[in-house]
């Protein structure tokens, strides 16, 4: 049933709110702190040594892990699990969720990753290399390391949670899929609580690095800050970064009755597939999976306040992206357009989560973040109401539209709308 | 190496391996999993210290005669004599 408004009429239980973020970016280790730098133009790229390559530029994060982690469980786990018990905990705290006091088997985590597994692979064949490459130099640790669900399997064991925990792998559209799976699993009552988003430990690893190069996509810039430039005429790439974003996700009518921050409601996503290439995006998959996000949640284009592009900064890329936002929004698109990547670089599974992330607070403040490093503005990505180098203050924003597309021709749209009974 | 290096060696390790835990009064006679916390895993990662460091196997078998600091250094102390 849709409503006068566009928007189809669900009961309290089968919608569902963000209740709780926690993250870490290269510019930030909590949402205002982030929010505060992408508002302000604050970037935090820089100079990063990776084994085999040198100095590479990447975006780093500086969250204090012994913060919710023992030094043991650093030496033990991942660097994508510590991600994770950082993000999960920092939400579950915003949220002001006291797991002592729920049903933790009703507790759900759900984290988009584009890959798990390199890191610590690379790590232990130089390992035994330092030992002739004798095997019986590999650890006992790299098993439950590289398993696919261990950064949300590290949460679980930090939180105590015993409900169902997994990794999505989606590429670069894995933070979008895990708050997408969250809802999702709320929906079908499978649990009270989900803990969705995205991580990424990509930048501990020099294959990504090595492979973006080999593939002519890796961003070079002699200021590290400017290596990043979506829309730019002259961009050359992408920066590899890591972070990692979970949302609190609860159906609106448990968060009304404990009182909850309701900070968005998750009102449409899609995910869909180009099957058409490895590598190359294509804007006919992303604008049906636009198209569908916005039929799903009974939205017109004209709706949309901010579109938050996934644009990396790659020749290839950007056009396709700014072409299927034209295809569905039209030339001249109500909608404002920013970018998040220009600040902190691509945070590969993490990404969608926190570029969605760095946007909601826009609900309240109606200040759209700005598009950094475009001082050669590419044609084809010109639209009338790109957000440029500085944030703009707008009359009101009800609908944030973000776009995450990954490698393998995965798309993912999701929708959410500022709150209001 | 002399027995009191070997337990000097034996104490590192485990420092390295339980970087939370006060070793200070550890007991040679007392199992060190009694003393601190210490699972299976962390066990395995003082064989692979010895296997690296020292090119010394431990033996399955053997495990057990790690058990105490004491029968750790009893235990090595003929295996690591021309270290």
């Amino acid at each position: 049933m849709v409503a006068p408004g566009g928007v189809r009429r669900l009961n309290d239980r089968d919608r569902i709110v963000i209740t709780g973020v926690g993250l870490t970016a290269p510019n930030g280790n909590n949402l205002l702190e982030y929010r505060t730098h992408l508002v302000n133009v604050k970037s935090c790229i820089r100079k990063f040594n990776v084994r085999f390559m040198g100095d590479v530029i990447a975006g780093v994060c500086d969250f204090d892990p012994l913060k919710y982690q023992k030094k043991k469980d650093l030496r033990r786990g991942t660097r994508a699990g510590s991600t994770s018990i950082y993000s999960c905990q920092e939400a579950v705290a915003d949220a002001g969720l006291d797991l002592a006091s729920i049903d933790r088997s009703r507790v759900g985590i759900f984290i988009g990753i584009t890959e798990h597994g390199n890191v610590d692979t690379e790590k232990q064949i130089y390992e035994i290399s330092q030992f002739n490459y004798d095997t019986k130099f590999v650890s006992h640790h790299y098993n439950p390391r590289i398993v696919a669900n261990n950064p949300a399997g590290e949460v679980t064991l930090n939180m105590g949670i015993t409900g169902p925990h997994y990794t999505l792998g989606a590429a670069c559209a894995g933070g979008n899929m895990g708050l997408i799976q969250g809802c999702q699993m709320l929906k079908l009552d499978e649990v009270d609580v989900a803990l969705g988003g995205g991580v990424s430990e990509t930048i501990h690893a020099f294959g990504a690095f090595a492979s973006f190069r080999s593939e002519g996509a890796l961003a070079a810039h002699e200021d590290p800050e400017k290596a990043c430039r979506p829309f730019d005429r002259d961009r050359n790439g992408v920066v590899v970064s890591e972070g990692g974003c979970i949302f609190v996700l609860e159906r609106l009518d448990a968060a009304l009755a404990r009182s909850a921050r309701i900070y968005g409601e998750v009102v449409g996503y899609a995910m869909n597939s180009d099957a058409l290439d490895f590598i190359l995006p294509d804007s006919g998959g992303q604008a049906r999976c636009m198209s569908l996000a916005l039929r799903k949640a009974g939205l017109s284009p004209d709706a949309i306040s901010i579109i938050n592009t996934h644009a990396t900064g790659t020749p290839q890329g950007d056009p396709q992206e700014c072409k299927a936002i034209r295809q569905v929004f039209g030339d001249n698109p109500r909608a404002y357009i920013n970018n998040t990547k220009c600040m902190i670089g691509h945070t590969m599974g993490a990404a969608a989560a926190l570029e969605l992330a760095g946007n909601l607070p826009s609900f309240q403040d109606r200040v759209v973040h700005p598009t950094i490093n475009v001082d050669h503005l590419d044609p084809d990505c010109a639209f009338d109401t790109l957000v440029l180098n500085k944030a703009r203050k707008v009359d009101k924003v009800d609908y944030i539209l973000k776009n995450a597309f990954g490698m393998l021709g995965i798309n993912s749209t999701v929708i959410v709308k500022r709150f209001e009974r | 190496m002399t027995a009191s290096q070997i337990r000097a060696v034996i104490l590192e390790v485990i420092g390295q391996i339980l970087p939370d835990e006060d070793l200070s009064h550890l007991k040679g006679d007392v199992r060190i999993r009694d003393q601190v916390e210490m699972d299976s895993m962390d066990f395995l990662d003082i064989i692979m210290e010895l296997r690296k460091r020292y090119g010394i196997e431990v033996p399955e078998d053997d495990y057990m005669k790690l058990a105490t600091l004491d029968s750790a250094v009893a235990y090595l102390e003929p295996r690591m004599a021309h270290l």
